[in-house]
């Protein structure tokens, strides 16, 4: 049997002679440019721009940062991160910053497990109106907020503690994570409980033991946004404080000294305050799409 | 110890799921709750198990009422139709979590354990979790820790519904004989008249919400009260044909009149239902029988194999036949199918058996 006779019916009749050409082809692929790397390419490029500026900032003195335009430092110095690390006045709105978030995390979580867990759960009179309503406290801006909670917190003592921030930051953490919370659960067959409580186990340990790692990434994509919203929040946190309670976003802004801004050590604070979010990103990056779709994927 | 259903009932928003039912099921039996979807099966096990409280009626149990009480009290097992098993916990953990509620000792829940998973055939997988195992092992699984629990009312809602073909007759044929030792009541929810009969013990069949009978299942197989159990308690279902008889003979739905064979001449005139399954129907009659017979036109031929479904079309009526072997027939075409007299339930009107076949009477 011939070689020839083992072609597929038609092959023959391409036109142009295939085989003898695909050495051209593959010397003038090598040439032509990627277009979907090109566009990618692009797209990191003003992605990472700022924050590489940010960076480069960060390790440049003030002279160069005002001086002639440089892509790089030309004089490298840790200076400007040494400062903020030393300096309480700098590191301690990390440090309050992080203990607000943190609580207001832990409280919302507290809070929107058990409601999240009735609402897919259980109907009662009104569920879907309760649960409809929950999402209007995020439609207002939280600047609407910032007043009454000002005067409210004065008057009961709580001003200018991290307490208040992070009770201010549930008022609009707690609907999300109950809604985010509710998807992921509403996942979770029925039977499951039932079948928990048939074995003999109580509800409070059913929840602990068996229900809650099931919906371990929920509760993680709902930290993290609890997280991150609470992180960035400025207007709240900087109103409801002064001096005690002062987050690192406040105290950026009010860094005019005398002989004006001081810009390296801003765009340092800068560079430290991207890296807690971005840590926390990395952790729950598998899960974030079903976050952001309410668990509802 | 024996569990009672006494008038018990279930409306959901208006809509009753489960008529006032009274029910006792005796200890160390088998019992087949068996309906087609929506009868009320699992309704009438969640009420069983205490997962739901009837509105009316009162249960049970060892004639101490447990209608109240709560689940995690009573000493019951339950197995899904859907594989339910904890994910985030060992095959082993699975199986031991009911006996470590019930503070039993470490090594006594070992030795169960372990003795449990050998009679399931899950020795090897017991490091593993649930969702790394095939369906099959997941619900193994699943019965394992209905087992271990010993628990005195077991119920299994339709467990093998979701398997596949070759698991389901496996597990089929080893769910007896796992649970004849364990001497709870067994309750077995399926849409099957052939898992019923290959369970044996006790059956009950649904439908609509209501018990329509309970007895031992070859009897009610051969004796169902009327035309709805004899509908639920045949796959295909029986064949019903109008039946008038007069001093002139019978005539069957549109067709002829014909001679009285012999079993039914003591029959009283009248109108009746007659019934009779599909694998009675031939397409040759037996040397020395009398069968009645019909003109029938056929519509659908399915074939299975070694069987073959007719789908045959009596003056209006349908009816299935099952005959062996694989038949050569055109659809449309006119076919004359056979009926033993002796093979004939007769059924009033309203349903209400008047009487059995002869062959279920001799067997």
């Amino acid at each position: 049997m011939s070689d020839t006779s083992l072609q597929a019916p038609g092959a023959g009749t391409i036109p142009g002679k295939v085989t003898a050409s695909r050495k051209g082809t593959r010397t003038r692929r090598r040439f032509r440019p990627n277009g979907s790397a090109l566009v990618m390419g692009l797209y990191l490029l003003f992605l990472m721009l700022p924050i590489y500026w940010l960076v480069n900032m960060s390790l440049k003195t003030n002279a160069e940062i005002l001086g002639a335009f440089s892509l790089w430092p030309r004089e490298l110095t840790f200076a400007n991160y040494t400062k903020i690390l030393t300096d309480a006045s700098w590191y301690m709105g990390y440090v309050n910053s992080l203990i607000y978030v943190v609580m207001n995390t832990v409280i919302s979580l507290a809070v929107a497990l058990p409601a999240a867990y009735a609402f897919s759960r259980y109907s009662f009179m009104g569920d879907k109106h309760l649960f409809f309503w929950l999402l209007t406290n995020r439609m207002a801006p939280p600047a609407v907020f910032a007043l009454p909670f000002f005067q409210l917190y004065s008057s009961v003592g709580l001003f200018d503690t991290h307490i208040a921030v992070a009770l201010a930051h549930t008022l609009f953490n707690v609907p999300l994570a109950v809604w985010i919370l509710e998807g992921f659960m509403r996942g979770v067959p029925r039977e499951i409980d039932e079948t928990a409580y048939i074995d003999g186990y109580s509800f409070g340990r059913f929840f602990v033991r068996i229900f809650m790692p099931l919906v371990a990434s929920g509760i993680g994509v709902t930290a993290f946004f609890c997280f991150m919203f609470s992180w960035v929040e400025l207007l709240l946190s900087r109103t409801l404080t002064s001096v005690d309670a002062k987050p690192i976003a406040a105290t950026m802004t009010r860094t005019v000294s005398a002989s004006g801004l001081d810009w390296g050590v801003l765009a340092a604070a800068g560079v430290l305050t991207i890296v807690p979010g971005a840590l926390v990103i990395y952790f729950v990056r598998n899960y974030i799409a079903k976050g952001f779709a309410l668990g509802r994927v | 110890m024996t569990l009672r259903l006494d008038g018990v009932s279930r409306i959901v928003g208006g809509q009753v799921h489960i008529h006032p039912t009274t029910l006792e099921l005796q200890n160390g039996t088998m019992n087949v709750l068996l309906g087609p979807t929506l009868a009320g099966k699992t309704t009438l096990m969640r009420i069983m198990a205490g997962l739901d409280v009837p509105d009316t009626g009162r249960i049970l149990w060892n004639d101490k009422d447990v209608t109240g009480m709560r689940v995690q009290d009573r000493k019951v097992a339950m197995v899904y139709q859907q594989f339910i098993n904890y994910p985030s916990m060992s095959v082993y953990e699975n199986i031991a979590s009911p006996m470590k509620l019930m503070g039993q000792s470490a090594s006594q829940i070992k030795t169960r354990v372990h003795e449990v998973a050998d009679m399931l055939k899950l020795t090897p997988m017991l490091d593993r979790k649930p969702l790394e195992l095939s369906g099959g092992q997941q619900q193994r699984c699943a019965l394992a820790r209905a087992l271990v629990k010993n628990a005195g009312l077991v119920l299994l809602d339709e467990p093998l519904a979701n398997l596949d073909y070759k698991l389901r007759e496996e597990l089929r044929q080893e769910i007896p004989r796992i649970f004849e030792e364990s001497g709870s009541i067994f309750v077995y929810a399926t849409t099957e008249p052939e898992e019923a009969l290959l369970l044996g013990g006790n059956v009950a069949t649904l439908s609509e919400g209501r018990i329509t009978q309970f007895g031992p299942t070859p009897r009610v197989y051969r004796h169902p009260v009327d035309t709805i159990t004899a509908r639920v308690f045949s796959d295909p279902p029986m064949n019903f044909v109008d039946l008038r008889k007069d001093a002139n003979g019978m005539s069957f739905g549109g067709g002829a009149v014909v001679a009285v064979p012999d079993t039914l001449r003591d029959l009283p005139d009248g109108r009746y239902t007659a019934g009779f399954r599909p694998n009675h129907i031939t397409l040759n009659p037996r040397e020395g029988a009398q069968p009645l017979e019909f003109d029938t036109k056929l519509a659908v031929t399915e074939i299975t194999g070694s069987e073959t479904f007719l789908h045959l079309d009596h003056h209006g009526e349908r009816w299935v036949g099952l005959v062996h072997g694989v038949r050569d027939l055109k659809q449309g075409q006119g076919l004359k199918v056979y009926v033993d007299p002796a093979h004939l339930y007769i059924f009033a009107p309203d349903g209400a058996l008047v009487a059995t076949a002869p062959y279920a009477e001799a067997a």
